[in-house]
Protein backbone atom coordinates (compact mmCIF):
# COMPACT_ATOMS: atom_id res chain seq x y z
CA UNK A 1 0.00 0.00 0.00
CA UNK A 2 1.17 3.54 -0.87
CA UNK A 3 -0.45 6.70 0.56
CA UNK A 4 -1.65 9.46 -2.04
CA UNK A 5 1.26 11.64 0.11
CA UNK A 6 3.47 9.45 -0.56
CA UNK A 7 2.44 8.35 -4.06
CA UNK A 8 2.40 11.94 -4.53
CA UNK A 9 6.01 12.59 -3.34
CA UNK A 10 7.42 9.73 -5.69
CA UNK A 11 5.81 11.29 -8.59
CA UNK A 12 8.11 14.73 -7.73
CA UNK A 13 11.08 12.35 -6.87
CA UNK A 14 11.55 10.11 -9.95
CA UNK A 15 10.26 13.50 -12.43
CA UNK A 16 13.46 15.51 -10.87
CA UNK A 17 15.63 12.47 -11.06
CA UNK A 18 15.04 10.92 -14.33
CA UNK A 19 12.53 12.82 -16.08
CA UNK A 20 9.95 10.10 -15.52
CA UNK A 21 6.53 11.07 -15.75
CA UNK A 22 4.55 8.51 -13.74
CA UNK A 23 0.94 9.07 -14.07
CA UNK A 24 -1.68 9.36 -10.90
CA UNK A 25 -3.04 6.09 -12.41
CA UNK A 26 0.18 4.28 -11.62
CA UNK A 27 0.04 3.50 -8.41
CA UNK A 28 -0.14 0.23 -9.11
CA UNK A 29 3.41 0.37 -10.51
CA UNK A 30 4.97 1.80 -7.31
CA UNK A 31 3.49 -0.90 -5.89
CA UNK A 32 4.88 -3.32 -7.80
CA UNK A 33 8.38 -2.57 -8.63
CA UNK A 34 9.63 -1.38 -5.98
CA UNK A 35 7.82 -3.65 -3.40
CA UNK A 36 11.00 -5.83 -4.31
CA UNK A 37 13.24 -2.93 -3.20
CA UNK A 38 11.59 -3.03 0.22
CA UNK A 39 12.21 -6.28 0.62
CA UNK A 40 16.08 -6.40 -0.57
CA UNK A 41 16.64 -3.31 1.68
CA UNK A 42 15.04 -4.72 4.55
CA UNK A 43 12.14 -2.32 5.13
CA UNK A 44 8.83 -3.12 5.93
CA UNK A 45 6.89 -0.96 3.57
CA UNK A 46 6.81 1.33 0.99
CA UNK A 47 6.31 4.20 3.27
CA UNK A 48 9.52 3.23 4.83
CA UNK A 49 10.72 3.23 1.92
CA UNK A 50 9.46 6.91 1.04
CA UNK A 51 10.52 7.90 4.33
CA UNK A 52 13.83 7.46 3.59
CA UNK A 53 13.96 9.11 0.49
CA UNK A 54 12.27 11.95 1.93
CA UNK A 55 15.12 12.18 4.74
CA UNK A 56 17.63 12.04 2.22
CA UNK A 57 19.36 8.93 3.27
CA UNK A 58 20.54 7.49 0.34
CA UNK A 59 22.61 4.78 -0.03
CA UNK A 60 22.11 4.28 -3.11
CA UNK A 61 18.59 3.75 -2.75
CA UNK A 62 17.43 6.72 -4.34
CA UNK A 63 19.37 5.16 -7.60
CA UNK A 64 17.97 1.91 -7.13
CA UNK A 65 13.90 3.40 -7.00
CA UNK A 66 14.81 5.72 -10.34
CA UNK A 67 16.09 2.15 -11.87
CA UNK A 68 13.08 0.08 -10.48
CA UNK A 69 10.74 1.99 -12.16
CA UNK A 70 12.09 2.55 -15.39
CA UNK A 71 10.77 0.25 -17.91
CA UNK A 72 13.68 -1.94 -19.15
CA UNK A 73 11.27 -3.46 -22.16
CA UNK A 74 13.80 -4.07 -25.26
CA UNK A 75 14.04 -7.08 -27.40
CA UNK A 76 16.38 -7.58 -30.79
CA UNK A 77 15.39 -5.82 -33.81
CA UNK A 78 12.14 -4.12 -31.83
CA UNK A 79 9.94 -3.11 -34.55
CA UNK A 80 11.87 -4.60 -37.36
CA UNK A 81 11.16 -1.78 -40.02
CA UNK A 82 13.96 0.79 -38.26
CA UNK A 83 16.77 -1.90 -38.12
CA UNK A 84 15.51 -2.72 -41.84
CA UNK A 85 15.71 1.09 -42.71
CA UNK A 86 19.63 0.94 -40.96
CA UNK A 87 20.82 -1.87 -42.91
CA UNK A 88 19.24 -0.82 -46.17
CA UNK A 89 19.62 2.84 -46.62
CA UNK A 90 20.72 5.04 -43.19
CA UNK A 91 23.80 3.24 -42.44
CA UNK A 92 24.90 2.80 -46.41
CA UNK A 93 23.78 6.48 -46.50
CA UNK A 94 26.20 7.62 -44.07
CA UNK A 95 29.09 5.30 -45.13
CA UNK A 96 28.99 6.88 -48.73
CA UNK A 97 28.69 10.51 -46.38
CA UNK A 98 32.03 9.42 -44.26
CA UNK A 99 33.91 8.09 -47.13
CA UNK A 100 37.14 10.19 -47.04
CA UNK A 101 37.33 9.77 -42.67
CA UNK A 102 35.78 6.12 -42.90
CA UNK A 103 34.58 7.19 -38.97
CA UNK A 104 31.34 5.88 -37.69
CA UNK A 105 29.92 6.79 -34.33
CA UNK A 106 26.62 5.11 -33.33
CA UNK A 107 25.00 5.43 -29.72
CA UNK A 108 22.50 3.55 -28.35
CA UNK A 109 21.22 5.95 -25.52
CA UNK A 110 18.65 3.74 -23.57
CA UNK A 111 20.26 0.50 -24.44
CA UNK A 112 18.63 -1.27 -21.37
CA UNK A 113 19.95 -4.76 -21.52
CA UNK A 114 21.56 -4.29 -24.62
CA UNK A 115 19.77 -5.67 -27.51
CA UNK A 116 19.14 -2.59 -29.37
CA UNK A 117 22.77 -2.18 -29.73
CA UNK A 118 23.76 -5.83 -30.42
CA UNK A 119 20.89 -5.59 -32.97
CA UNK A 120 23.35 -2.74 -34.75
CA UNK A 121 26.02 -4.87 -34.30
CA UNK A 122 24.70 -7.61 -36.07
CA UNK A 123 23.92 -5.16 -38.90
CA UNK A 124 26.93 -3.68 -39.02
CA UNK A 125 28.77 -7.25 -38.91
CA UNK A 126 26.98 -8.26 -42.07
CA UNK A 127 28.34 -5.09 -43.64
CA UNK A 128 31.93 -5.82 -42.34
CA UNK A 129 32.90 -6.13 -46.00
CA UNK A 130 31.99 -2.72 -46.80
CA UNK A 131 33.45 -1.40 -43.35
CA UNK A 132 37.15 -2.92 -43.86
CA UNK A 133 39.47 -0.38 -43.09
CA UNK A 134 36.79 1.97 -41.25
CA UNK A 135 37.11 2.68 -37.41
CA UNK A 136 33.34 2.14 -36.00
CA UNK A 137 32.35 2.67 -32.40
CA UNK A 138 29.35 1.25 -31.06
CA UNK A 139 28.18 2.98 -27.40
CA UNK A 140 25.49 1.77 -25.48
CA UNK A 141 24.55 3.42 -22.43
CA UNK A 142 21.29 3.52 -19.77
CA UNK A 143 20.44 4.81 -16.59
CA UNK A 144 20.74 1.08 -14.91
CA UNK A 145 24.06 -0.27 -13.80
CA UNK A 146 22.11 -4.18 -13.19
CA UNK A 147 20.90 -3.57 -16.76
CA UNK A 148 24.68 -2.07 -18.28
CA UNK A 149 25.99 -5.42 -16.18
CA UNK A 150 23.72 -7.38 -18.12
CA UNK A 151 24.47 -6.15 -22.00
CA UNK A 152 28.12 -6.25 -21.70
CA UNK A 153 27.99 -9.69 -19.96
CA UNK A 154 25.80 -10.72 -22.93
CA UNK A 155 23.99 -13.00 -21.97
CA UNK A 156 19.79 -13.67 -22.49
CA UNK A 157 17.62 -16.38 -21.47
CA UNK A 158 16.15 -18.15 -24.36
CA UNK A 159 12.83 -16.71 -23.94
CA UNK A 160 14.89 -13.23 -24.00
CA UNK A 161 16.85 -14.28 -27.15
CA UNK A 162 14.15 -15.10 -29.07
CA UNK A 163 12.30 -11.75 -28.47
CA UNK A 164 12.42 -10.20 -32.12
CA UNK A 165 15.74 -12.79 -33.18
CA UNK A 166 15.79 -14.64 -36.13
CA UNK A 167 16.90 -18.00 -35.97
CA UNK A 168 19.40 -17.78 -38.38
CA UNK A 169 21.35 -15.52 -36.10
CA UNK A 170 20.64 -16.96 -33.11
CA UNK A 171 22.88 -20.14 -34.51
CA UNK A 172 25.44 -17.03 -36.58
CA UNK A 173 26.19 -14.98 -33.08
CA UNK A 174 25.19 -16.98 -29.97
CA UNK A 175 26.36 -20.67 -27.88
CA UNK A 176 24.76 -21.83 -25.67
CA UNK A 177 25.55 -21.57 -22.40
CA UNK A 178 23.62 -23.73 -19.87
CA UNK A 179 19.77 -22.73 -20.40
CA UNK A 180 20.88 -19.31 -21.42
CA UNK A 181 22.47 -17.86 -24.36
CA UNK A 182 25.64 -15.72 -24.95
CA UNK A 183 26.57 -13.64 -27.55
CA UNK A 184 29.70 -13.65 -29.53
CA UNK A 185 32.80 -12.68 -28.37
CA UNK A 186 33.07 -10.44 -31.93
CA UNK A 187 30.17 -8.45 -30.82
CA UNK A 188 30.46 -7.92 -27.47
CA UNK A 189 33.52 -6.48 -28.61
CA UNK A 190 32.37 -4.45 -31.15
CA UNK A 191 30.03 -3.06 -28.23
CA UNK A 192 30.89 -0.57 -25.53
CA UNK A 193 28.57 -0.57 -22.77
CA UNK A 194 28.53 2.30 -19.82
CA UNK A 195 26.23 3.67 -17.56
CA UNK A 196 24.69 7.27 -18.02
CA UNK A 197 21.78 9.26 -16.53
CA UNK A 198 20.90 11.04 -19.71
CA UNK A 199 19.63 14.20 -17.75
CA UNK A 200 22.94 14.49 -16.90
CA UNK A 201 25.44 15.91 -19.30
CA UNK A 202 26.90 14.26 -22.17
CA UNK A 203 28.58 16.68 -23.86
CA UNK A 204 32.08 14.59 -23.53
CA UNK A 205 30.57 11.74 -25.78
CA UNK A 206 31.37 13.89 -28.54
CA UNK A 207 29.07 13.57 -31.72
CA UNK A 208 27.58 10.88 -33.20
CA UNK A 209 26.55 9.87 -36.58
CA UNK A 210 23.19 7.63 -35.42
CA UNK A 211 21.82 8.01 -32.42
CA UNK A 212 18.79 5.50 -31.24
CA UNK A 213 16.98 6.68 -28.21
CA UNK A 214 13.94 4.27 -28.54
CA UNK A 215 11.07 4.19 -26.21
CA UNK A 216 11.99 6.46 -23.61
CA UNK A 217 10.88 10.18 -24.48
CA UNK A 218 7.38 8.31 -24.01
CA UNK A 219 8.08 8.21 -20.16
CA UNK A 220 9.20 11.89 -19.92
CA UNK A 221 7.19 15.02 -19.15
CA UNK A 222 7.10 17.62 -22.00
CA UNK A 223 9.74 19.52 -21.00
CA UNK A 224 11.67 17.13 -20.03
CA UNK A 225 11.52 15.75 -23.67
CA UNK A 226 12.03 18.47 -24.91
CA UNK A 227 15.42 19.34 -23.53
CA UNK A 228 16.50 15.26 -24.14
CA UNK A 229 15.71 16.24 -27.93
CA UNK A 230 17.44 19.59 -27.94
CA UNK A 231 20.73 17.95 -26.12
CA UNK A 232 20.33 14.76 -28.38
CA UNK A 233 20.72 17.57 -31.52
CA UNK A 234 23.86 18.66 -29.74
CA UNK A 235 25.08 15.27 -30.01
CA UNK A 236 24.54 14.43 -33.50
CA UNK A 237 26.57 15.04 -36.46
CA UNK A 238 24.52 17.58 -38.83
CA UNK A 239 24.06 15.32 -42.02
CA UNK A 240 23.28 12.20 -38.73
CA UNK A 241 19.76 10.73 -37.74
CA UNK A 242 18.36 9.66 -34.74
CA UNK A 243 15.93 7.11 -34.14
CA UNK A 244 13.59 7.03 -32.38
CA UNK A 245 10.53 4.17 -30.91
CA UNK A 246 7.48 3.78 -33.02
CA UNK A 247 5.17 5.62 -30.56
CA UNK A 248 7.45 8.39 -30.28
CA UNK A 249 7.87 12.06 -32.24
CA UNK A 250 9.81 15.68 -31.82
CA UNK A 251 6.85 17.37 -33.05
CA UNK A 252 5.39 19.72 -30.92
CA UNK A 253 8.50 19.60 -28.50
CA UNK A 254 11.22 20.55 -30.51
CA UNK A 255 12.44 22.22 -33.92
CA UNK A 256 15.94 20.81 -34.20
CA UNK A 257 14.77 18.11 -35.41
CA UNK A 258 12.56 17.25 -38.64
CA UNK A 259 10.51 13.66 -39.42
CA UNK A 260 12.82 12.08 -42.16
CA UNK A 261 10.16 11.58 -45.07
CA UNK A 262 12.42 8.34 -46.26
CA UNK A 263 12.07 6.52 -42.97
CA UNK A 264 9.33 6.50 -40.59
CA UNK A 265 10.95 6.95 -37.23
CA UNK A 266 13.74 8.52 -37.97
CA UNK A 267 14.47 12.12 -37.96
CA UNK A 268 17.34 14.45 -38.90
CA UNK A 269 18.30 17.95 -38.46
CA UNK A 270 15.51 20.78 -39.12
CA UNK A 271 16.80 23.96 -41.09
CA UNK A 272 19.66 26.14 -39.54
CA UNK A 273 18.40 28.14 -36.94
CA UNK A 274 15.49 26.10 -35.50
CA UNK A 275 17.45 24.34 -32.52
CA UNK A 276 15.24 25.92 -29.97
CA UNK A 277 12.92 24.06 -28.38
CA UNK A 278 9.41 24.79 -28.98
CA UNK A 279 8.43 24.81 -25.10
CA UNK A 280 10.38 25.69 -22.58
CA UNK A 281 12.49 23.21 -21.08
CA UNK A 282 13.48 22.80 -17.56
CA UNK A 283 15.62 20.15 -16.48
CA UNK A 284 14.96 19.57 -12.82
CA UNK A 285 17.58 18.72 -10.15
CA UNK A 286 18.63 15.86 -12.53
CA UNK A 287 20.51 13.42 -10.11
CA UNK B 1 -6.29 -13.48 -45.19
CA UNK B 2 -3.53 -15.56 -44.91
CA UNK B 3 -3.85 -19.46 -42.71
CA UNK B 4 -2.44 -20.95 -40.26
CA UNK B 5 -2.50 -24.20 -38.85
CA UNK B 6 -1.14 -24.85 -35.18
CA UNK B 7 -0.06 -28.54 -34.74
CA UNK B 8 0.73 -29.09 -30.84
CA UNK B 9 -1.01 -31.87 -29.05
CA UNK B 10 -1.61 -29.74 -26.03
CA UNK B 11 -4.42 -27.49 -26.27
CA UNK B 12 -3.39 -24.61 -23.88
CA UNK B 13 -0.65 -23.86 -26.28
CA UNK B 14 -3.04 -24.28 -29.52
CA UNK B 15 -5.48 -22.19 -27.92
CA UNK B 16 -2.85 -19.35 -26.86
CA UNK B 17 -0.79 -19.27 -30.44
CA UNK B 18 -4.23 -18.92 -31.64
CA UNK B 19 -5.50 -16.70 -30.26
CA UNK B 20 -2.32 -14.52 -30.86
CA UNK B 21 -2.58 -14.96 -34.59
CA UNK B 22 -6.02 -13.86 -35.23
CA UNK B 23 -5.09 -10.63 -32.89
CA UNK B 24 -2.42 -10.33 -35.96
CA UNK B 25 -5.20 -10.96 -38.55
CA UNK B 26 -4.51 -14.44 -39.39
CA UNK B 27 -7.20 -17.37 -40.28
CA UNK B 28 -5.88 -20.04 -37.69
CA UNK B 29 -7.04 -23.90 -37.50
CA UNK B 30 -5.52 -26.41 -35.48
CA UNK B 31 -4.45 -30.09 -35.16
CA UNK B 32 -3.41 -32.66 -32.58
CA UNK B 33 -0.32 -34.17 -34.21
CA UNK B 34 1.23 -34.94 -37.23
CA UNK B 35 -1.00 -36.91 -38.85
CA UNK B 36 -4.24 -34.84 -38.32
CA UNK B 37 -1.74 -31.92 -39.51
CA UNK B 38 -1.50 -33.84 -42.80
CA UNK B 39 -4.99 -34.46 -42.96
CA UNK B 40 -5.72 -31.07 -42.95
CA UNK B 41 -3.06 -29.83 -45.34
CA UNK B 42 -4.61 -32.38 -47.93
CA UNK B 43 -7.90 -30.72 -47.25
CA UNK B 44 -6.18 -26.85 -47.52
CA UNK B 45 -2.65 -26.05 -48.03
CA UNK B 46 -1.84 -23.20 -45.07
CA UNK B 47 0.39 -20.39 -45.57
CA UNK B 48 2.17 -20.78 -42.45
CA UNK B 49 2.40 -23.72 -39.80
CA UNK B 50 3.33 -23.51 -36.23
CA UNK B 51 4.62 -26.97 -35.86
CA UNK B 52 5.39 -28.44 -32.15
CA UNK B 53 8.18 -31.16 -32.13
CA UNK B 54 7.13 -33.88 -29.73
CA UNK B 55 3.64 -35.05 -30.32
CA UNK B 56 2.17 -38.37 -30.39
CA UNK B 57 1.39 -40.24 -33.77
CA UNK B 58 3.54 -38.44 -35.67
CA UNK B 59 6.27 -35.95 -34.49
CA UNK B 60 6.83 -32.60 -35.96
CA UNK B 61 9.94 -34.22 -38.11
CA UNK B 62 8.16 -36.93 -39.75
CA UNK B 63 5.36 -34.22 -40.35
CA UNK B 64 8.10 -31.73 -42.35
CA UNK B 65 9.30 -34.38 -44.33
CA UNK B 66 5.78 -35.63 -45.51
CA UNK B 67 4.60 -32.01 -45.51
CA UNK B 68 7.88 -31.26 -48.05
CA UNK B 69 6.50 -33.95 -50.06
CA UNK B 70 3.18 -33.39 -50.99
CA UNK B 71 1.55 -31.38 -54.26
CA UNK B 72 2.33 -27.64 -52.91
CA UNK B 73 4.10 -28.22 -49.67
CA UNK B 74 6.90 -26.91 -50.29
CA UNK B 75 4.75 -22.92 -50.26
CA UNK B 76 4.13 -23.32 -46.52
CA UNK B 77 6.26 -21.61 -44.34
CA UNK B 78 6.78 -23.84 -40.78
CA UNK B 79 7.67 -22.10 -37.72
CA UNK B 80 9.04 -24.71 -35.72
CA UNK B 81 7.72 -23.56 -31.70
CA UNK B 82 9.41 -26.66 -29.11
CA UNK B 83 10.66 -26.73 -25.83
CA UNK B 84 13.51 -28.48 -27.71
CA UNK B 85 16.27 -25.74 -27.41
CA UNK B 86 19.96 -26.85 -27.81
CA UNK B 87 21.66 -25.78 -30.81
CA UNK B 88 21.32 -28.91 -32.62
CA UNK B 89 17.63 -29.16 -31.78
CA UNK B 90 17.32 -26.27 -33.74
CA UNK B 91 19.67 -27.01 -36.45
CA UNK B 92 18.60 -30.14 -37.29
CA UNK B 93 14.97 -28.31 -37.48
CA UNK B 94 16.23 -25.94 -39.86
CA UNK B 95 17.93 -28.22 -41.77
CA UNK B 96 14.99 -30.20 -41.73
CA UNK B 97 13.02 -27.72 -43.95
CA UNK B 98 11.89 -25.61 -41.15
CA UNK B 99 11.84 -21.32 -41.66
CA UNK B 100 11.88 -20.30 -37.98
CA UNK B 101 12.52 -22.23 -34.89
CA UNK B 102 10.42 -20.78 -31.59
CA UNK B 103 11.44 -21.96 -28.28
CA UNK B 104 8.68 -22.71 -25.61
CA UNK B 105 7.40 -20.41 -23.87
CA UNK B 106 6.70 -17.44 -26.38
CA UNK B 107 4.64 -14.60 -25.68
CA UNK B 108 3.35 -11.90 -28.46
CA UNK B 109 6.10 -10.14 -29.64
CA UNK B 110 8.16 -13.22 -30.08
CA UNK B 111 5.46 -14.52 -32.54
CA UNK B 112 4.97 -11.96 -34.10
CA UNK B 113 8.13 -11.40 -34.76
CA UNK B 114 8.76 -14.43 -36.14
CA UNK B 115 5.87 -14.24 -38.27
CA UNK B 116 6.98 -11.16 -39.55
CA UNK B 117 10.36 -13.14 -40.66
CA UNK B 118 8.32 -15.86 -42.59
CA UNK B 119 6.63 -12.49 -43.96
CA UNK B 120 3.34 -13.51 -43.15
CA UNK B 121 2.22 -10.17 -41.57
Amino acid sequence: MITAADFDFLRGFLKDRSGLDLGPEKRYLARSRLRPLCEDAGLRSLGDLIGKLRAGEDGGLADAVVVAMATHETMFFRDRLPFEAMRDSILPGLLARRAASRRLRIWSAAASTGQEAYSVAIILHEMRARLDGWRVELLGTDISPAAIARARDGTYSAFEVQRGLPVRYLLEHFTKEGSDWRIAEHLRSAVTFGPLNLLQDFGRLGTFDLILCRNLAIYLDPPTKSALFARLASALARDGALCLGASETVLGYTGAFVPDPDHRGFFVHGPEGTERPTRSAHMGTAG
Amino acid sequence: MKHALVVDDSAVIRKVACRIMEGLALRTSEAEDGEQALMACRREMPDVILLDWNMPVMDGHEFLRALRKMPGGKSPKVVFCTTENDVACIARAMHAGADEYVMKPFDRETMTAKLQEVGMI
